[in-house]
């Protein structure tokens, strides 16, 4: 029997691995956070996605991929899902996945759409729904590591029930991170600014300005990102400065 | 609106590849454009994946999965750099 | 492959002894792109057929409506095993459109608005096994599924029914299209389940 030392690597990242589901939150109406314990994980940084591979009792498999939330050094690590209406996988991560199930998935992936604690420029997020996941790795990462970069964080949601992390991001907004929420259904009671999208006006309003030079990270569903990601560059952001990550789901 | 973005080639490359392909940078021999692989538009056929030039949607490379092996055709890429 | 996992069972799918090999039935319609969704008005759309003198067949979008309009029931296979059965369409028979057609050339390459091409035999076109179908299910055909016209040669998987398609081209041999460049089969016939190259 091997051993494992918790934080080893032991296997390159295109091997599937199986991680335990160590705990399930609730965390909106149509989502939930999800611990899962991987021997030789060995950590991940913040912004990586990983692999998931489900099995049905005839073999057949659905892969998709997921962001993780989380960007520690150990076997442990964290996602957050939303359940689509017209999903395959997501309804069961979301609904029926139990503490106790394995897990097949293959990681760390992805070392472009990173924030690593070394980089010392402003840093502007932007997410869309369940785009925050990766965001929260990095806001994470910027909370452990003592970082004292810039960081603004614009999320948007469809009502004040969709926010993931919500009791977590409350506490770093008033500590480390200027937060702008953006409503696009429903807003809070009390709110001053209607239900809307994000928009041009928004973006200028509330994000790192160009003349920062902030690295900016977009991410969510497709449209939401290559909507902001075209107002940025037509704010003064160079493309080369916003990187982009589409959600498909499912 | 259907399509990913070259992050999601990350899992699929990693099979084939042990650096991560995402961070290469490839040209458009439609085009030319220079761009890290991370930036190309992907668009999902089931389980195959077509890449395409985010500037001009030339396609890049095509994945293919068969029951016995993983095709990749190159075609639409000049020159692939991959940091190390 | 990997380990089972406990209460998933994915999209409803059943193995129907019916299907060709490897298949399995869905009611959903799923959507499968290689490339952008091209948006084509229908007064801007025309199809061709070009033969190998250079002549070219040319019909408006007024000019195909004009032409006999068949109903088809039929089912349908994609490669990645999805099938559905009893699907509905109205379109225009290959057998109508190259009525007027001559040409020496038995082989056929489907061109697409937005770049996407598909080889198909000329004997597959014809014989009551093609058609230029504009309409699913009773509704205009949607953009996402190949809208406003796509084309329909069933009998063979569904990456040969090129959606968004603007024309034939004659041509002498089988040359591959595009997923047969890509690693398809360069015929498609799912009952012999020629999904590969």
């Amino acid at each position: 029997m091997t051993t494992i030392t918790s934080g080893e690597r032991v296997a390159p990242v295109s091997v599937w691995k199986v991680g335990v589901v160590a705990s399930v939150h609730t965390e909106t109406p149509s989502g939930r956070s999800i611990m899962i314990d991987v021997p030789g994980w060995g950590g991940n940084l913040a912004g990586q996605h990983l692999d998931l591979r489900l099995t049905a009792p005839d073999g057949y498999q659905a892969v998709r991929s997921y962001s993780i939330a989380s960007a520690s050094a150990g076997d442990r690590l964290e996602l957050a899902v939303d359940r689509l209406p017209d999903g395959e996988v997501s309804p069961y991560l979301v609904d029926d996945l139990q503490p106790g199930d394995e897990i097949e998935l293959r990681g760390p992936l992805g070392g472009w759409f990173v924030w690593r604690p070394e980089q010392t420029e402003p840093v502007q997020l932007i997410g869309g729904g369940s785009g925050i996941v990766p965001l929260m790795a990095m806001v994470r990462a910027h909370q452990e590591s003592g970082s004292t970069a810039k960081f603004r964080l614009l999320y948007s949601v469809r009502t004040p029930e969709d926010v993931f992390f919500r009791d977590e991001l409350m506490a770093f907004a008033s500590s480390a991170i200027e937060i702008t929420w953006v409503y696009t259904r429903a807003v809070p009671a009390g709110w001053a600014t209607p239900a809307g999208r994000v928009s041009r006006d928004i973006l200028a309003s509330s994000t790192i300005p160009a003349s920062e030079n902030p690295a900016v990270f977009v991410c969510g569903p497709t449209g939401f990102v290559e909507t902001v990601a075209d107002l940025l560059v037509e704010l003064g952001h160079p493309a080369a400065s916003v990187k982009t990550e589409r959600f498909g789901g499912k | 609106m259907n399509h990913l973005d070259g992050n999601a080639l990350a899992g699929p490359l990693s099979e084939l590849f042990s650096v991560d392909m995402t961070l290469a940078t490839g040209r458009c021999l439609g085009c030319g454009d220079e761009s890290v692989l991370a930036r190309a538009m992907v668009y999902e056929s089931g389980t195959d994946l077509v890449v395409r030039c985010s500037h001009c949607d030339d396609v890049l490379m095509t994945l293919v999965h068969t029951p016995g092996d993983l095709r990749i055709e190159l075609r639409g890429i000049g020159m692939l750099r991959i940091p190390l | 492959m990997g380990i089972i996992s406990r209460g998933f069972s994915g999209r409803s799918r059943e193995h129907n002894p019916e299907l060709p090999p490897g298949q399995f039935l869905t009611e959903d319609f799923p959507v499968l792109s290689a490339g952008p969704t091209p948006r084509i008005d229908t007064d801007e759309w025309e199809f061709t057929i070009t033969t190998e003198n250079g002549t070219v067949h040319r019909w408006s979008w007024a000019d195909l409506m004009a032409l006999p309009i068949e109903d088809v029931a039929t089912d349908i296979h994609c490669v990645t095993r999805w099938s559905k059965l009893g699907t509905s369409w109205r379109g225009v028979s290959l057998d109508t459109l190259f009525a007027g057609v001559d040409t020496g050339y038995g082989y056929t390459m489907a061109h697409s608005y937005g770049g996407y091409t598909t080889n198909v035999p000329l004997a597959d076109l014809l014989g009551g096994k093609a058609w230029v179908a504009f309409e699913f299910d009773g509704q205009p055909l949607d953009p996402e599924h190949g809208g406003p016209a796509r084309l329909l040669v069933p009998h063979l998987y569904f990456w040969k029914s090129a959606k968004w398609v603007r024309g034939i081209e004659m041509h002498k041999g089988d040359d591959p299209g595009f997923w047969e460049q890509n690693g398809y089969n360069i015929y498609g016939d799912p009952w012999l389940e020629q999904r590969y190259s």
